[in-house]
């Protein structure tokens, strides 16, 4: 994936603070937005993306902090002053109006000429497959066109910012991996600046240029996609990206840029040092499930684990299984399904093995 | 056992349930009324209505009801489009109140506001001497037994009725429809114009249908306050029956009356069907 240009910032928030009562939703968040690149605000429910988003549109004030976009400070101004295209969760498409004049709606509160906004609305139509469907209205659509018709909207004024609240949510699997895929192409083709919210760590993966991952009010970890997955910066994000192994270990030696780990019951794990050197120091060492391989017998490998199959799940190209390990503990995999390879069922053991390379370490507390 | 028992023994409460009022109903209601309206073509020919369509008197009276229906329809949606609204944002506590000033009257006989009415705005009235003794007018205004004071009076009454649509369908209005319109550019005002309130349209129409119909045989309001100088339709039906004992043009006058009750209705139902309700 391109890394979109560096340098500047088309969404800049310094120091955002916003709480309600005894709760704090945002507790000092900065975060900018480089120009031309999707950023993901991810996070559980109640994890203030929700309240971000609010802020950045300008349906939520804040207690501290300023928004500039493009430069201009945005902070007090209200909503219709921002110049952002915003899609909602329900997609909020006006019911009473067909869907040429929800598409031009924004126009008409720019005081566009009539021809103008003709000429706009059909580009905008046309932008995303909807030329012809001016005439009907909202409840005649499927959720895709809905959500179509709702995007249209958003891009036809050319925003400075576009925010995506959760919009994939309300359709079925299949669709809502053609409209990401949809919405990803239109904004590199626009190359519109857009902030997305949405709690789905796969959607997230799939659409981001960045992700920043929240709790609490706080910016947890900010990186691409991969950065996020591969090298999460704590227990959290570990946990809420992806699928994952995580062993509470303390160091017990470092040499030659090779760290050993001491978990429960005996398990030896051998990491890439990097910046552990302090013997004793208690870490988690993060698998992914997919890392390791089985043995073949006399086989070694850098680390290397036997179990027992507890429970194995088909996934089609893959085959995931939860292990006990011999020494306790427990393990999941996720082992490519080959035909002829038969799948392996509870009570069978294993023997599993895998790189340094292949673990990350996070801080444990 | 048959398809036709079984649905015999599942629909048998309901009939037995249904049959009692709808006998009742028919019985001290339909009938009755059937009766009474069959006076109209007594002697098997449409003198009655032929009087009643044509007679100067009567097409008079019919206009003055229809003009009143209108201006009370009119006030009350002016009035209470806005106390709607009040109420539909207002907080749980101030809706309540909102809510009880509303209904105390709504529960309150009309008999007894009618009359409430004819002491506030009589000659001597509260509000005439309010405002002589505040020197604001020097003569008393003209409010009782005329068209004015019937048109204030029906307003109070009717007024709930236009609210109470309006409310609903506004409690109903996604509020979020508003917070994306201002986010595409519009002031608040220009959201509520070109969004609340074409999505309000369905209870304005339901209220003003419901005041307009309500208005077309109203009796006792226009009877007291407008002092037997304002004729509508109630009015004058009241009339035939005490004073002429003219059965026959009051059944006829009547059924014009639930004729243009009805056909008003169905003509704004016809209107908005499909389009004006969201969803």
């Amino acid at each position: 994936m391109v890394e979109p240009a560096t340098g500047s910032a088309d969404l800049e928030l310094s120091g955002l603070i916003r709480r309600f009562g005894t709760v704090t939703a945002l507790a000092g968040v900065d975060l900018a937005v480089r120009a031309g690149e999707l950023l993901t605000i991810l996070g559980p429910s109640g994890s203030g993306k929700t309240t971000l988003l609010k802020a950045v549109a300008g349906f939520e004030m804040l207690d501290a902090g300023d928004i500039r976009l493009k430069g201009r400070d945005i902070t007090l101004a209200p909503p219709a002053r921002r110049n952002i295209g915003m899609v909602f969760q329900n997609y909020a498409l006006f019911p009473h109006m067909d869907v040429a004049a929800n598409v031009a709606f924004p126009l008409e509160m720019r005081g566009m000429a009539k021809a103008a906004i003709a000429e706009k609305v059909a580009w905008a139509l046309q932008t995303v497959d909807l030329a012809g469907y001016g005439a009907r209205l909202p409840r005649q659509l499927s959720g895709g066109q809905q959500q179509r018709v709702a995007l249209a909207r958003a891009v036809v004024f050319d925003p400075g910012l576009l925010l995506l609240d959760e919009p994939f949510g309300a359709l079925d699997r299949k669709l809502r991996e053609q409209m990401q895929l949809e919405v990803k192409r239109l904004q590199r083709r626009l190359g519109l600046t857009t902030l997305f919210v949405t709690h789905d760590q796969e959607e997230a993966l799939i659409l981001s240029d960045r992700i920043a991952v929240m709790k609490s009010g706080q910016i947890e970890q900010l990186g691409t996609p991969e950065e996020i997955y591969a090298r999460p910066a704590n227990r959290f994000v570990a946990d809420f990206i992806g699928e994952s192994n995580l062993f509470r270990c303390r160091v017990s030696a470092v040499a030659d840029g090779m760290a050993t780990l001491t978990g429960e019951g005996g398990l030896t794990l051998r990491i890439v040092a990097g910046t552990l050197t302090a013997i004793g120091s208690e870490i988690g060492a993060l698998l992914r499930p997919e890392r390791p391989r089985i043995l073949v017998p006399g086989e070694t490998a850098g680390n290397m684990a036997e179990g027992e199959v507890v429970e194995a799940v088909y996934l089609g190209e893959s085959v995931k299984y939860a292990l006990r390990l011999v020494g306790g503990g427990s393990l999941l995999v996720r082992l490519p399904f080959k035909a002829g390879h038969g799948m392996l069922s509870p009570g069978q053991r294993l023997r599993l093995g895998w790189d340094p390379a292949d673990m990350h370490a996070v801080p444990w507390s | 056992m048959s398809a036709g028992l079984l649905g015999l023994r599942r629909d048998g409460p309901a009939i037995a349930m249904g049959t009692v009022p709808l006998l009742f109903l028919l019985l001290l209601f339909v009938y009755p009324v059937a009766r009474l309206l069959s006076f109209s073509v007594e002697g098997g020919n449409f003198a009655h209505f032929e009087k009643a369509l044509t007679d100067g008197l009567y097409v008079q009276v019919f206009l003055e009801t229809l003009r009143i229906a209108l201006i009370v329809a009119a006030i009350c949606l002016v009035l209470g489009y806005p106390l709607a609204y009040g109420l539909a944002i207002a907080s749980p506590l101030w809706a309540t109140i909102g809510f009880a000033f509303l209904l105390l009257p709504f529960w309150t006989s009309v008999l007894v506001r009618t009359y409430a009415w004819m002491i506030l705005l009589g000659r001597n009235g509260l509000l005439n001497r309010t405002l002589l003794d505040l020197g604001i007018i020097d003569q008393p205004l003209a409010l009782l037994h005329n068209r004015t004071g019937v048109i204030i009076g029906m307003v109070h009454v009717l007024l709930p009725y236009m609210v109470f649509p309006i409310y609903s369908v506004m409690r109903r209005v996604d509020r979020q429809l508003l917070s994306a319109a201002e986010g595409l550019g519009a002031s608040p005002t220009q959201a509520f114009r070109r969004v609340f309130v074409p999505l309000t349209l369905p209870g304005v129409f339901a209220g003003a249908t419901l005041v307009f119909v309500i208005s077309l045989g109203f009796f006792i309001t226009p009877a007291l306050l407008g002092g037997g100088r304002v004729m509508m339709i109630g009015v004058q039906i009241e009339r035939l029956v005490r004073q002429f004992l003219d059965w026959g043009l009051a059944a006829a006058v009547a059924i014009i009356l639930l004729a243009a009750a009805l056909g008003i209705a169905a003509l704004l139902r016809r209107l908005l069907r499909g389009d004006l309700t969201w969803s």
